[in-house]
């Protein structure tokens, strides 16, 4: 933290980012643990490579625990006086655990949850052992972050999509439920379900917004939700939708008869829910799958925003970011994997990096990737104040889907044919890239 | 705590260099366009208030003359300071007219580099003085080790002899930062930066160019015949420092490369805004909530241009901030100048071709700021320079190995 920035007494600083989130990192071995465990072979029967409907998990009971009066929230951050590109303390501890775990744990796991179509489940609960996933918690709830935390968030997301991006998507998904609770929940809703998002044994979770069509536009749902005898009654389908058959939760948007579109909480057991494979060019870890919504009734409380556009709208936005999040951690993974291979790799005699068709395309990458990273910093930063924010993550939407694509084409250019076959991950990052330009809603800051 | 919003305390600035550029600036700007080669005398009076604006405060100005570089940053807490305002102060001028703030009296990037790395007493001498870069030859472009223009030591003077072109301002300025290289055998640790009076009578005006953009700003080439100055008119040290190479002498581009971005910036926001606007008469709006495909093509062609420029502005911030903050940023100096420069002419190009007709024709400036723009990724470091400098950063390699 910044001499300038510095609040009042340590009580008032954990409000802020981090001690509290800290001490739960702290007071985990997991970073020691997961060094010495021998990771467990997964053969579970896994629903989703299996091509044919089956239904949801049965999932767990969720029960309204102390119910609040009204719905509670994360404050934003108080607007910052000065320009500045550090994390504070707090979000760096927090990044910089998260980048090694990234490091040892994930990245040597990537290629097998890549082929498996599955992330190792021990790599599931090592991030909700990490509190991860419980940024987007109020306080009161469990959480551990009295303000909103995009920017942590956004740091977070970069440094575990550097390992990968597929197993950052399967693992920060139910994450993505409990923020949207978190900020657009009824009190209802969030007594209900935020409690277990903040336990040990974090349901599996998903935020399905996206839906099987070309030029799919949030905006524009096929998803519909009628008004029908003082319940919602949902049909439609949704796309990519992570660990689709062990989700507990789903937070579903539908286009709601008289609103518009908006977001809806929806349990696993429902009657008329089920899910469909859908393995897909890369985010393979995730076991992504269709959601399928048929007569799917739910009370009138699971309406989520009061149905207001503007929240609906934002959450759009948020998870936008996100996906710019984890483009920028995988972007940085490219470069960081080219430049030791282009210095190395000979070609008439020297290393290809010396020559500028090379060593230039290296450039670009580095130019590009830090302009995405800062783009991203800056519409997250501004959430985290309390700001407009929706124009600045159109940008940097655009640009990671456009130049994170750029990269990863790039990266299995510079090495040429090996950068075609398995042996070297970037024909993985070259698949997964392109989901930072399709993907809408999944995830969130 | 990361914000990247501009400072709070740099609006009264930012937001009286967006005066000038409104009221001063834009009137005259199609105006010094055709009359190339005309001196705009009314930025003399300009030239003062913003000396003035220099002067009042701790926070640096709106020219390249506040540049200088910190050698810490004090107690370690964040910083921003003088680079980062200047940065933002060019932004909003160049908004204004990019050809005019380098025709600014006082702001030339000769001053920055006499700021960045002159003695107390020489910035007494040529402190209040209008400096120009005469850096270029012939011979010598982005190449600019291998310059021939000479300097002897002669008593206490040295006696300069070459042939400089482009040099921004040449004509108007009142001393040249002329480099020149002590012996032609030791290479680029032998290049030197000379201060050269402009009515030196060694030094002689061959013709000012005639150019595609930035005609307001006057291109002087020159010719140095016997062109003696005092010994004291060197900038820092005399010796020839194997070692230390060229950095003494590149140094200063550290500096000014931000400069040379935050230019590129102002006129890429100027054509994005004009462009905005000409394509909302034409019933084009940006929905930044809805995908860019399902838009029309221009408003989605729009937010990509947007998203470049968004890009290339937060790169140059951060390169002016870390000057501020001490920190080494060679790289991201580097990488805000490429990406500031691509991006100008990319957008500027790109906002006449959606603007048709309107953006062509000599009726509005869209087309005036399309021809600046093709400087900006030429000068200070052409877009090759930048990604090669970028590129040895990255790769660790030399300039030996990596040409």
């Amino acid at each position: 933290m910044n001499g300038n920035d510095k609040g009042g007494g340590i009580a008032e600083r954990s409000m802020g980012f981090g001690l509290r989130a800290l001490n739960r990192l702290a007071g985990s071995d997991l970073l020691d643990r997961i060094r010495v465990r021998k990771q467990v072979e997964r053969a579970l029967f896994q629903g989703t490579k299996q091509g044919f409907r089956s239904a949801t998990a049965a999932g767990r009971t969720f029960k309204a625990a102390q119910k609040l009066g009204k719905p509670a929230r994360q404050k934003p951050g108080k607007p910052k006086g000065l320009f500045d590109i550090t994390p504070d303390d707090e979000q760096q501890m927090f990044q910089e655990a998260v980048r090694e775990y990234a490091a040892e744990k994930v990245r040597p796991a990537a290629q097998k949850a890549d082929a498996d179509a599955s992330t190792p489940p021990e790599l599931l609960a090592a991030t909700n052992e990490l509190g991860i996933n419980t940024l987007g918690i109020p306080e009161e709830l469990g959480g551990v972050v009295g303000e909103q935390a995009a920017v942590g968030s956004v740091l977070i997301g970069e440094a575990l999509a550097h390992g990968d991006m597929g197993i950052a998507y399967a693992a920060l998904a139910p994450g993505a439920v409990a923020t949207a609770i978190g900020h657009w929940g009824t009190a209802e809703q969030e007594a209900t379900y935020l409690p277990a998002f903040a336990g040990e044994d974090v349901p599996a979770a998903a935020l399905a917004i996206l839906e099987p069509t070309p030029l799919f536009d949030p905006l524009q749902l096929s998803t519909k939700a009628r008004r029908k005898g003082g319940e919602w009654v949902l049909d439609g389908t949704k796309a990519l939708v992570a660990r689709a058959t062990d989700c507990e939760l789903f937070v579903v948007a539908a286009e709601a008869e008289d609103l518009g579109p908006a977001l809806f909480v929806i349990e696993s057991g429902a009657k008329g829910l089920s899910v469909e494979a859908e393995p897909a060019m890369g985010l393979r870890p995730a076991a992504t799958g269709k959601l399928i919504l048929e007569k799917v009734r739910v009370p009138e409380g699971a309406l989520m925003g009061e149905g207001k556009r503007e929240a609906y709208v934002e959450c759009i936005h948020r998870a936008r970011i996100a996906w710019c999040a984890l483009a920028v951690g995988t972007a940085q993974a490219v470069l960081d994997y080219v430049i030791p291979y282009v210095n190395d790799r000979t070609a008439f005699g020297e290393p290809i990096s010396n020559r500028q068709g090379v060593a230039f395309t290296v450039s670009d990458i580095g130019i590009e990737t830090e302009g995405m990273r800062l783009t991203t910093y800056r519409a997250a930063s501004l959430a985290d104040q309390g700001r407009k924010f929706g124009h600045e993550a159109a940008l940097a939407r655009r640009l990671c889907a456009a130049k994170g694509m750029k990269i990863g084409s790039d990266g299995v250019q510079l090495l040429g044919g090996h950068g075609f076959v398995k042996e070297h991950p970037v024909e993985r990052w070259y698949r997964d890239l392109r989901a930072a330009g399709v993907m809408e809603g999944a995830l969130l800051v | 705590m990361i914000n990247l919003e501009i400072p709070k305390k740099f609006k009264p600035l930012v937001s009286q260099a967006n005066q000038v550029a409104t009221e001063v600036f834009r009137p005259i700007s199609r105006k010094y366009d055709e009359a190339e080669h005309e001196y705009p005398k009314e930025l003399d009076m300009l030239a003062s208030l913003i000396d003035g604006m220099n002067e009042g405060s701790d926070i640096g100005g709106a020219g390249a003359a506040g540049v200088r570089r910190e050698s810490s940053n004090g107690d370690g807490g964040n910083r921003n300071g003088s680079n980062l305002s200047t940065v933002l102060g060019i932004i909003e001028l160049c908004w204004g007219d990019v050809g005019l703030l380098l025709s600014m009296p006082r702001q030339g990037l000769g001053n920055s580099a006499i700021a960045s790395v002159a003695t107390e007493e020489q910035l007494e001498r040529y402190g209040g003085k209008w400096a120009a870069m005469a850096i270029t030859e012939p011979e010598a472009g982005s190449d600019s080790a291998s310059i021939r223009t000479t300097a002897e030591l002669d008593g206490d003077e040295y006696v300069l002899n070459g042939e400089k072109i482009f040099v921004t301002s040449g004509d108007r300025a009142d001393l040249i930062v002329v480099w020149a290289s002590l012996d032609r055998d030791k290479g680029r640790a032998a290049i030197k930066s000379f201060i050269v009076e402009r009515d030196n009578p060694g030094l002689k005006l061959d013709r000012l160019e005639h150019k595609l953009g930035i005609r307001a700003s006057d291109t002087a080439n020159f010719t140095l015949q016997d062109c003696r100055v005092p010994k004291e008119a060197l900038l820092g040290s005399p010796e020839i420092d194997m070692k230390a190479g060229f950095g003494g002498a590149m140094q200063t581009f550290d500096n000014t490369r931000p400069l040379v971005a935050a230019m590129a910036i102002g006129v890429t926001r100027a054509a994005l805004e004009e462009t905005r606007r000409c394509l909302k008469k034409a019933g084009v709006t940006v929905d930044d909530a809805a995908p860019a495909f399902g838009q029309h093509a221009a408003a989605a062609r729009l937010l990509e241009m947007e998203a470049d420029y968004e890009a290339a502005r937060l790169l140059t911030m951060q390169a002016a901030w870390m000057a501020d903050n001490a920190k080494p940023n060679s790289l991201q100096a580097s990488m805000a100048k490429a990406k500031a420069g691509r991006t100008c002419v990319d957008v500027t190009l790109g906002c006449v071709e959606l603007c048709g007709s309107v953006g062509y024709d000599e009726n509005g400036l869209l087309e005036k700021w399309a021809r600046d723009a093709k400087i900006l990724d030429i000068f200070e470091g052409t877009q090759q320079i930048q990604l090669l400098i970028v590129a040895r950063q990255l790769l660790g390699k030399s300039s030996s190995e990596l040409r």
